[in-house]
């Protein structure tokens, strides 16, 4: 009886508070601006989520663990550019050239993870190291021109094509058919939110989060799993990657950091805690949603981009005040 | 008779649960050096925290000079000239000897910027007076552990104390450090500073102290002139005559031969020195000897919570290579810290996730995704067997008593299955009632078949619980007792070595 009572409660305060919020900012746009509600618009917003989505999943792994890696954005750039090596420079067929770009994704964060767990370099500097050498190379190895894919054939629909475009055209909404690489963030979150929620795995990063030595001392290996954390967020970052280069169909050497932030502040407007042990996949993609229909609406009013950055801002901290206040009333 | 500069009367105080002084009093008189004497949980500590402002007494009355005052704050204490220098030391690692000494109370020109040459020069003189040769300006974290100590009394010398309280103030130190804390002792008293002295070691007591206060279970018993009093006296007072628990005769034939496990030669810097034991199915093992005397160390070492510098391990009259707790659990060796809150339970997650945790492999359904019926039912049977109260097993662990908190982290163990269980300090922290408990559920364990380690700083629950007690003295086993004949002045008396 009890239990569930705190599950209800525990539902009210931490998720409801984002949905009401994205609700209210949306229907503010709506009401604000007549283009908000249009089907181009809605697919700008899903888009503009793909890629802060991959990232914010890969993010939460890390902080569920009382981390923070830094570093995705620029690994996301690092990889965009590998990925044009590959394919362009290279001529690997699509198929080799995306497992190579996920393999070096997997690389960089498995080095970030070795200088968390067996260096003992404390997270945020070690992959602020990471940060500035993936950025670094980015530029060394275009010599700082993009790299276009052009040459590689359908490159473009593993995230702009549309999977149901004929079926949903058959109902005559083709305006609304979904692209894959929205698809493939949502199928994304949905499977490694499983992972996190209902694996050991999951059950462990959480532990780890809480307690790292109670955790080691209940005879769980908290160094090898912590770095599987870094690996996911590695992957993800590729699979960003992946997703930025077929959109723009061009790897620019120099955009990316920043993304990592708007990943990590995704997570903390989704309830997670930097402190580690606390945070869900649901929160976390809904924090990367309410980012984008914010930077979406403010622009569609004209907003410049310095006073996005400010609201941005605002409702991070809003967020994370609205969540402390919850617990507040939670703990009497 | 020379008037006394403190006197606390007949104080009392309460936790919930638990008495921890009834009617104590203590005098302490003008350059005398008192110990203050008791086994653990006998109240010192408590005692010593109301006279520093720390905690404030339910009854009773302090008198300074013959004064009566209260006692607010530490602040209030450091005014009157009462300052404790803590066990674990209160200084800033990454500040200098100087600005640790005058923090809070810094020399200002004109009232704003630091008078760092001011600070320096005094610090200079602060530490001439504790024999510290050192640079004011070193960093405080190039220091030992000695030298630390010393800036800790030269910063309470700095508040002009009256009184100075120190609590096992050898146990990090070597002997010829001693010496030197010594010859400051005698400096400070030569200039009238009082000193209540709180150890352990019994020879530390003989030699420099004047007189000395025994309490006991929250209790003054006497206040005696060292010189004229035997140790083996002051042991007595201090443990008691009485027999306050019943030491049930334990069926003999439970206990096995077949042995578990088996340690030889642990070795890890000069905390753990050369110790060997075995340890038989169904039997209980108790550890005792004094803080600090590496029995906590040992289990470490045996878990592989720290990787010893020689040694082996034999689980089963098999060698085994331990590196980390993962190793030790696979080899059904569990520990069970005393300190439950950082080491043993994750506070912050629900009593089924704490007693599940390491179990979650054998409650998978396959790909490492949790059955979460099987672990709902598992916890389910493990807190009824235990008798944990917990309004369910959602219910997240920091909110639960100090005694249900330790069952838990015993069903953790349990539906893991280990065979050797090492207890640190299980009691610790747990009131009057659930002691008990927790007692009668290590010997129902070991009648189990588990094999059962306890280590603990009271006696009279090692000699209670135990079938056979080992103990350690500054990281050596200094003598094996069988517990149905010891005394704990046995023990006592290997524990101090004397």
């Amino acid at each position: 009886m009890k239990s569930s009572q705190n599950k209800v409660k525990k539902f009210s305060v931490q998720s409801m508070a984002i949905v009401f919020g994205l609700i209210a900012m949306s229907v503010f746009f709506s009401i604000a601006s007549p283009n908000f509600l249009t089907p181009s618009n809605i697919n700008n917003i899903l888009l503009a989520t793909m890629i802060n989505g991959v990232l914010s999943v890969g993010a939460l792994y890390v902080v569920v663990t009382g981390g923070i890696d830094v570093s995705i954005g620029t690994s996301m750039t690092f990889v965009s550019v590998m990925l044009g090596v590959f394919m362009t420079w290279w001529g690997f067929p699509a198929w080799l050239g995306i497992i190579c770009g996920l393999l070096t994704g997997a690389l960089v964060g498995l080095i970030n993870g070795i200088m968390v767990t067996k260096m003992k370099i404390t997270p945020f500097i070690a992959t602020l190291g990471m940060q500035m050498v993936t950025a670094g190379l980015a530029i060394v190895i275009t010599g700082g021109t993009p790299i276009y894919f052009t040459k590689i054939s359908g490159y473009q629909n593993i995230a702009l094509g549309s999977p149901f475009g004929s079926w949903f055209a058959s109902l005559g909404i083709q305006d609304y058919a979904v692209n894959t690489g929205v698809l493939i963030m949502f199928l994304l979150a949905i499977i490694f939110g499983v992972i996190l929620s209902k694996t050991s795995f999951g059950r462990y990063l959480y532990a780890i989060g809480n307690n790292r030595e109670s955790t080691r001392l209940s005879g769980i290996k908290v160094d090898q799993w912590e770095l599987f954390a870094y690996i996911v967020a590695g992957c993800m970052a590729a699979v960003a990657g992946i997703l930025m280069t077929s959109r723009m169909n061009t790897a620019y050497p120099s955009i990316g950091s920043g993304y990592e932030m708007n990943a990590v502040a995704a997570c903390v407007i989704g309830g997670a805690s930097l402190a580690g042990g606390k945070g869900s996949m649901k929160g976390a993609v809904l924090g990367a949603f309410i980012m984008s229909v914010l930077t979406n609406g403010l622009r569609l009013l004209s907003v410049s981009t310095e006073w996005q950055k400010v609201l941005t801002g605002v409702i991070i901290i809003v967020a994370v005040y609205i969540d402390i206040i919850g617990k507040r009333k939670k703990n009497g | 008779m020379q008037n006394s500069i403190i006197e606390m009367r007949s104080i009392s105080k309460a936790f919930p649960g638990v008495q921890a002084l009834q009617d104590c009093s203590l005098e302490i008189k003008p350059g005398e050096v008192h110990a203050l004497l008791g086994e653990n949980g006998a109240g010192k500590s408590t005692l010593m925290k109301i006279l520093t402002g720390i905690y404030q007494a339910d009854s009773g009355e302090i008198l300074f000079e013959g004064q009566k005052v209260k006692i607010g704050s530490v602040l209030d204490a450091r005014a009157l000239g009462i300052t404790m220098i803590h066990q674990e030391l209160n200084l800033l690692s990454n500040l200098t000897i100087a600005q640790n000494i005058f923090i809070g109370k810094e020399i200002r020109k004109n009232g704003i910027f630091l008078d760092e040459k001011a600070i320096r020069i005094k610090s200079a003189e602060l530490l001439e007076r504790v024999n510290l040769n050192v640079d004011p300006n070193t960093m405080v974290s190039e220091l030992t552990v000695a030298q630390q100590q010393m800036v800790e009394i030269a910063k309470a010398v700095s508040y002009n104390s009256r009184a100075i309280i120190m609590d096992e103030p050898t146990a990090p130190l070597s002997s010829s450090e001693i010496e030197r804390l010594f010859d400051i002792i005698r400096d400070m008293k030569k200039s009238g500073i009082s000193v209540i002295y709180i150890s352990h070691r019994m020879d530390e007591i003989k030699r420099i102290c004047d007189r000395a206060t025994i309490l006991r279970d929250g209790q003054y018993i006497a206040t005696v002139d060292v010189a004229e009093t035997s140790l083996d006296d002051i042991i007595a007072a201090m443990v008691g005559r009485k027999v306050t628990f019943v030491r049930k005769k334990r069926d003999k034939s439970k206990i096995l031969a077949e042995e578990v496990l088996r340690v030889e030669d642990l070795n890890w810097g000069s905390k753990v020195k050369n110790v060997s034991f075995s340890l038989h199915k169904g039997e209980v093992l108790g550890f005792a000897g004094l803080v600090g005397a590496g029995r906590t160390e040992t289990a470490r070492l045996v878990f592989g919570a720290e990787k010893p510098d020689r040694g082996s391990i034999y689980v089963k009259g098999k060698k085994v290579i331990i590196k980390t707790p993962y190793d030790a659990v696979n080899c059904g060796i569990s520990y069970l810290s005393e300190d439950r809150k950082q080491f043993g339970l994750i506070t912050e997650m629900s009593v089924e996730n704490n007693i599940t945790i390491a179990s979650i492999p054998k409650l998978c359904k396959g790909l490492g995704y949790i059955d979460h019926g099987k672990c709902a039912s598992e916890a389910e049977k493990y807190a009824e067997k235990l008798k944990i109260k917990t309004p369910s097993l959602r219910t997240l662990v920091k909110s639960l008593s100090g005694g249900n908190q330790q069952k838990i982290v015993v069903a953790k163990w349990l539906l893991r299955d280990t065979d050797v269980l090492i207890f640190d300090e299980p009691t610790r922290g747990i009131d009057i009632g659930a002691k008990d408990e927790i007692c009668d559920l290590l010997v129902s364990l070991a009648d189990m078949g588990k094999a059962v380690i306890m280590i603990s700083s009271e006696m009279q629950e090692i000699l209670r619980v135990c079938d056979r007690i080992i103990v350690m003295h500054e990281g050596e086993i200094t003598g094996e007792l069988d517990a149905d004949t010891a005394t704990q002045e046995d023990i006592m008396r290997l524990a101090s070595k004397i």
